[in-house]
C-alpha cells in the first residue's frame, strides 16, 4: 500500500501514542520519541516495523509520540494512521491480527 | 561592687583553669541594657542574621522541608548566600523538591558543594542524575539524617528553620499566624543540634509564643521574612486524595490485608503515608474497624485529613505527627491535646533513645520499583533519573510488624515489580506483604501472614507471579545504561551505604 | 451458570482504561464502539478493541468481553461486527433493537463471519439492548428471536427520550423494566438493568441496585470501575440468608437420606422451591461472599 497523504492517529494521553505518517519517497523513515524509550524504545520499534511490514508499507515517514503504550494500542494507532492515509482502505483482519 | 567581692578571693589560690568572678555582665554582655537583653536575637534583614551566625565558605546549611513544594525558604536563603559571596556550602535540609531547580545555578557557580537529602526532585534532579555535582549527594532517610548528624558526620553549622510564628526570644511554631504547615518535625531536629539556629519568622508575635515546637533555649537569632511558604502546595506530588478507581481498588485491598494480617486487634497502630493509595486506605479501613469494633491507639508519621478524620471518630487514640500533609492535619496538631506533634529523632532515628517506628503495627508504603526480593526502590525511575525521596522509607519497613507496600503493577508501561531494582533504598528482608491492582504477594519469610490472608480468601500469589504478569503486559524492560560516576550514595538508616547511583548515559 | 451481575462500559476509543480495566474483575467487560465513540474515532476504536479483545489479560481473565458495536444501519455497524467476531469476543452487544428482525439480521451477518473466519457457528453470543418504545412492546419476540442471545438489555436515555419523558425516581422504567424482565425470564435468558450515571452518588446507586435485585434482574450496567464492588456485595446475600439457607440444605438432605417425602425445619415444612431457593442462594454466596 501507498501513503497518500498525512494523516494523524492516537492521543497524547498516557498510555497512548501519538502516530504521525506521511508520504516519502524511497525509504521507510521511523521517528521515536517515548516516555520509555530507554526501557522499550527497540520493542516499540518492532512493533511499528511489523505492522507496517505486513500492511507492504515500505515507504514512509511515521513520527510516533509514546506515553508508554502497550504494544497492542501501538498496532492499533499504527493501523488506524495507515488507513487514513492509503486510497481505498480496506480492513484485511488477518493481516491486522 | 565587683572589685569589692574580689577582695574576698584575695589570699585564696583558685584551682589550675577556675578564674575570679569579673562582674555580672562580664560573660553576658546583653545583660547589659534592657534592648540588648530583650532584642538580642532579632536581626533586621537575613544578610544581618546571617553575618551574626558567623557562616563561613565550607560549612553545613541546614534547613526543613515541611512545606514541601510550596516551600519559600531554601531558594530565598541559598540566593541570599550566593549574593553575599558564599562558596564551598554544604546543602543539609530534610529533604528536596521540584520547586527547587533555582538550585542548579548554585551548584553549577560553586556555592553549593555537597548535598545531604532524603529526596529530589523535577530540574534539579535530573541535573544531578545527570552530572551536575562532582561529589556524589548523600540521600538518607528521615531517622537517618538524624543519626548521621548524631554520629558526628554531618555536623549542622547553621540551621535556617521557616516558622509560621516566633517571639523575639525564639519560642515559634508552625500552627499559628498566615502559612501554617503544622507540624515542625524536621525542624526540632535542627533546632536541637544545630551549631547556630536561625529562625525565618512570617509573623513575630508578643512573648512567649506558644505552643513553643522549637524553644528559645535553642534559637541563636530571629529574622523576619515576608513569607514561609505556600501551604496549599504541601499536598501538590506525593500526597493528594485519589478519585482514581485503580488507586482506590489497591487501597481497599491494602485495607483487607490489614484487616486479615493478625494484627488488626484493638489497640493496634498504623501508619498510611500519603500516596494516593495510602490516603484512601484510611478511609476503607474505618468501616472495617467499626464492625469489629475495634479503636486504633495511634497513627504515626505524616498525617494526612484522612487519619484526622478516623481520630475525630474516635478509631484513632492519638496523633503522632511528623509531617502535616494537609490543612486538616495542620488545623488538627493547632487545636487538638491527642495531636502530638514529634522529631524525625522521635519518629524513626534507630540510634534515638525511643523512637515510634519501632511501636507501629502496621504501614502503607510506597514504591517505585519493589523486585523479586522485595527489594524496595522509592529514589530512582525506572529510567535511572533520581525523582523521589527515601523519606520515612527503610526507618518504618524496619521498625513495623507488618510493613505493607503498595502500588500499582504497571504505571503506563512502566513495570513496578521487576527482576532487580535500579537502586535499592529499603532491604527486602523488612518488606511484608505487596499490594498491587493485580493481586497480593507475601515475603516468604512471612508464611503466617500468607496463611492468614489466604485463609481470608484474599488474592494472594507470589511476586514471581505477579512479575510474570507484568512482563507479559509490557515486555521486558532493556537494563538502563549508567555510566561509572557515582551521582548519589544511598545511606540506610544506619549509616551504611545500601546502594549507590550512578550517572544515566545522555 | 455464568454470573452477570456487573457489566462494565468501557469507551472503545480509550487506550488507558482499555489497557487496565481487567484489573478490576466485573462479570463483563463491554468495550463500546457506538455512542461513547466520535463519528471521528470509530476507527480507530475499532482497532484498539479489535487488538484488546486479543490481548491474554482479557482472554484469560475470566471476564466475559461484550461489544456494543454501532446500528448495523450505519456504515459502521457491519465493520464493528467483522471486526469484533474475527477477534474472538464472546458476546456482541446489538444497540437499538427495536424488532426481532434486527436480531435475525445480525445473526446472519454474524454467523457469516463465523463460517469465513473459520471461527465454530455459534459460538459468538448475541445480546440485545432495548431503547424505544418499539423494542419494549417486542421484548418477548426479541428475547426469543435467536438461540444465541444470553441476555437483554434496557438503555435508559434513548427509551425515556422516545417516551418523552426524563430519568428521575425510576418511576419512568417502571413498565419498562417489567417487561424486558419477563422478556427475559420468558425467554430464560438474563435481563439487565440500565446505567446509574452520577458516580459520586453511592447511596443512589445502592438505592437503585436493591430496587432492580428484588425486581429480579441479573445485573446491571455500570460506567466506572468503583461501582462494581458496590454492586456485587448488593447482590451477596446477608449471613441470615446463608445460615438459613444452609439449614434448609442441611435438612433436605437429612430428610431424603431418611427418605422422607415431606421435610420439616423448625416445624414448618420446606418443599421444593423452598430448597430450590436455598440452594440459589448458597451459590449466590459463594460467588459474591455474604454482604457486609
Amino acid at each position: 500500500m501507498k501513503i497518500v497523504r498525512e494523516a494523524l492517529a492516537g492521543t497524547l494521553e498516557s498510555s497512548d501514542l501519538m502516530v504521525r505518517i506521511a508520504p516519502r519517497e524511497g525509504e521507510l523513515a521511523i521517528v521515536l520519541q517515548s516516555e520509555v524509550i530507554h526501557q522499550f524504545g527497540p520493542q516499540i520499534e518492532a512493533v511499528v516495523r511489523g505492522c507496517l511490514a505486513k500492511l507492504g508499507i515500505a515507504e514512509a515517514l511515521v513520527v510516533i509520540e509514546d506515553k508508554g503504550a502497550l504494544d497492542c494500542v501501538i498496532a492499533a494507532r499504527v493501523q488506524t494512521a495507515v488507513s487514513r492515509a492509503v486510497d481505498a482502505w480496506t480492513a484485511d483482519w488477518s493481516v491486522l491480527s | 561592687m565587683t572589685a569589692a567581692i574580689r577582695e574576698r578571693l584575695v589570699g585564696a589560690p583558685l584551682p589550675q583553669g577556675l578564674e575570679p568572678f569579673g562582674g555580672v555582665t562580664a560573660r553576658a554582655p546583653h545583660l547589659a541594657t534592657r534592648e540588648s537583653k530583650c532584642g538580642r536575637k532579632l536581626c533586621s534583614s537575613l544578610e544581618d542574621a546571617i553575618r551574626a551566625s558567623g557562616l563561613k565558605n565550607g560549612m553545613t546549611i541546614s534547613f526543613h522541608h515541611a512545606f514541601r513544594e510550596g516551600d519559600k525558604i531554601i531558594n530565598l536563603v541559598v540566593d541570599t548566600l550566593a549574593a553575599m559571596g558564599f562558596r564551598d556550602l554544604t546543602l543539609a535540609p530534610s529533604s528536596l523538591l521540584s520547586c527547587n531547580a533555582p538550585l542548579i545555578e548554585h551548584i553549577r557557580s560553586g556555592v553549593i558543594r555537597r548535598i545531604y537529602t532524603s529526596g529530589m526532585r523535577g530540574k534539579l534532579a535530573e541535573a544531578i542524575s545527570n552530572g551536575l555535582m562532582e561529589e556524589p549527594i548523600n540521600v538518607h532517610s528521615h531517622g537517618g539524617r538524624v543519626h548521621l548528624i548524631d554520629r558526628g558526620e554531618l555536623t549542622l553549622d547553621v540551621a535556617f528553620l521557616a516558622v509560621a510564628t516566633a517571639d523575639d526570644f525564639g519560642n515559634a511554631n508552625a500552627v499559628s499566624g498566615r502559612s501554617r504547615c503544622g507540624s515542625l518535625g524536621y525542624a526540632m531536629v535542627d533546632a536541637a543540634r544545630a551549631g547556630k539556629v536561625i529562625l525565618l519568622a512570617e509573623q513575630l508575635v508578643p512573648f512567649p509564643n506558644a505552643p513553643a515546637s522549637i524553644r528559645q533555649d535553642q534559637v541563636d537569632l530571629v529574622v523576619k521574612v515576608d513569607q514561609i511558604g505556600d501551604p496549599s502546595k504541601i499536598s501538590v506530588g506525593a500526597a493528594r486524595i485519589t478519585s482514581n478507581p485503580r488507586e482506590l481498588l489497591i487501597a481497599r485491598l491494602a485495607a483487607d490485608v490489614m484487616e486479615h494480617s493478625g494484627w488488626f486487634e484493638n489497640g493496634f497502630s498504623l501508619q498510611t503515608g500519603t500516596g494516593g493509595s495510602a490516603t484512601a486506605t484510611a478511609r476503607f479501613l474505618e468501616q472495617r474497624m467499626l464492625k469489629k469494633g475495634i479503636k486504633a491507639a495511634f497513627a504515626l508519621g505524616g498525617i494526612t485529613g484522612s487519619i484526622v478524620d478516623l481520630h475525630k471518630k474516635g478509631l484513632i487514640g492519638r496523633i503522632l505527627d511528623t509531617q502535616s500533609f494537609d490543612a486538616v492535619a495542620a488545623q488538627s496538631l493547632a487545636e487538638n491535646p491527642e495531636h502530638w506533634e514529634i522529631s524525625t529523632n522521635t519518629y524513626a532515628n534507630l540510634t534515638s533513645k525511643g523512637a515510634c517506628s519501632d511501636r507501629v503495627d502496621m504501614v502503607i508504603l510506597s514504591a517505585l520499583e519493589i523486585d523479586l526480593d522485595f527489594n524496595v526502590n522509592v529514589i530512582t525511575g525506572s529510567d535511572g533519573v533520581m525523582r523521589g525521596a527515601s523519606g520515612g522509607h527503610s526507618d518504618v519497613a524496619a521498625g513495623a510488624n507488618l510493613p505493607i507496600v503498595v502500588g500499582p503493577l504497571i504505571r503506563s508501561r512502566i513495570p513496578t515489580v521487576v527482576e532487580r531494582c535500579t537502586t535499592v533504598v529499603t532491604p527486602g528482608e523488612t518488606i511484608g506483604v505487596l499490594v498491587t491492582d493485580h493481586g497480593i504477594a507475601v515475603n516468604p519469610n512471612r508464611p503466617e501472614v500468607a496463611e492468614r490472608l489466604k485463609a481470608a480468601g484474599l488474592p494472594v500469589t507470589t511476586i514471581e507471579d505477579l512479575y510474570g504478569r507484568a512482563v507479559a503486559l509490557t515486555g521486558k524492560p532493556q537494563p538502563i545504561e549508567f555510566l561509572d560516576k557515582v551521582v548519589g550514595l544511598i545511606r540506610y538508616r544506619d549509616g551504611s551505604v545500601i546502594d549507590v547511583v550512578r550517572q544515566v548515559k545522555g | 451458570m455464568k454470573l452477570r451481575r456487573s457489566m462494565l462500559f468501557l469507551p472503545g476509543s480509550n487506550a488507558a482504561m482499555l489497557s487496565t480495566a481487567f484489573v478490576y474483575k466485573p462479570d463483563s467487560i463491554m468495550f463500546d464502539l457506538e455512542d461513547a465513540v466520535s463519528l471521528r474515532e470509530k476507527d480507530s476504536a475499532r482497532l484498539l478493541v479489535f487488538h484488546a479483545l486479543r490481548m491474554p489479560a482479557y482472554r484469560d481473565s475470566g471476564i466475559e468481553t461484550v461489544v456494543r458495536i454501532n446500528p448495523l444501519s450505519t456504515p459502521f455497524g457491519m465493520k464493528d461486527l467483522e471486526a469484533v467476531v474475527r477477534a474472538g469476543v464472546e458476546v456482541v452487544r446489538l444497540p437499538k433493537t427495536d424488532t426481532a428482525d434486527d436480531v435475525h439480521a445480525l445473526e446472519a451477518e454474524v454467523e457469516r463471519i463465523e463460517r469465513e473466519c473459520g471461527r465454530e457457528v455459534g459460538s459468538t453470543r448475541l445480546m440485545a439492548a432495548i431503547e424505544s418504545a418499539s423494542g419494549v412492546v417486542n421484548a418477548v419476540a426479541i428475547a426469543t428471536a435467536s438461540k444465541r442471545l444470553i441476555g437483554i438489555a434496557l438503555a435508559g436515555f434513548d427509551y425515556v427520550m422516545d417516551m418523552q419523558t426524563e430519568r428521575g425516581d425510576g418511576t419512568e422504567l417502571f413498565y419498562a423494566r417489567c417487561a424486558v424482565l419477563h422478556a427475559a425470564r420468558f425467554a430464560k435468558i438474563d435481563a439487565f438493568d440500565v446505567v446509574f450515571s452520577d458516580v459520586n452518588d453511592d447511596d443512589g446507586f445502592l438505592k437503585e441496585v436493591d430496587l432492580i435485585r428484588r425486581l429480579g434482574f441479573n445485573g446491571k450496567s455500570l460506567i466506572n470501575p468503583r461501582q462494581i464492588d458496590l454492586l456485587h456485595n448488593a447482590f451477596a446475600p446477608t449471613q441470615e440468608e446463608v445460615d438459613y439457607s444452609r439449614r434448609v440444605v442441611a435438612a433436605a438432605e437429612q430428610g431424603e437420606k431418611q427418605g422422607l417425602g415431606v421435610v420439616s425445619l423448625n416445624g414448618k415444612m420446606i418443599d421444593a422451591p423452598v430448597i430450590e431457593h436455598a440452594r440459589v442462594v448458597l451459590r449466590r454466596a459463594e460467588a459474591s461472599g455474604v454482604r457486609q
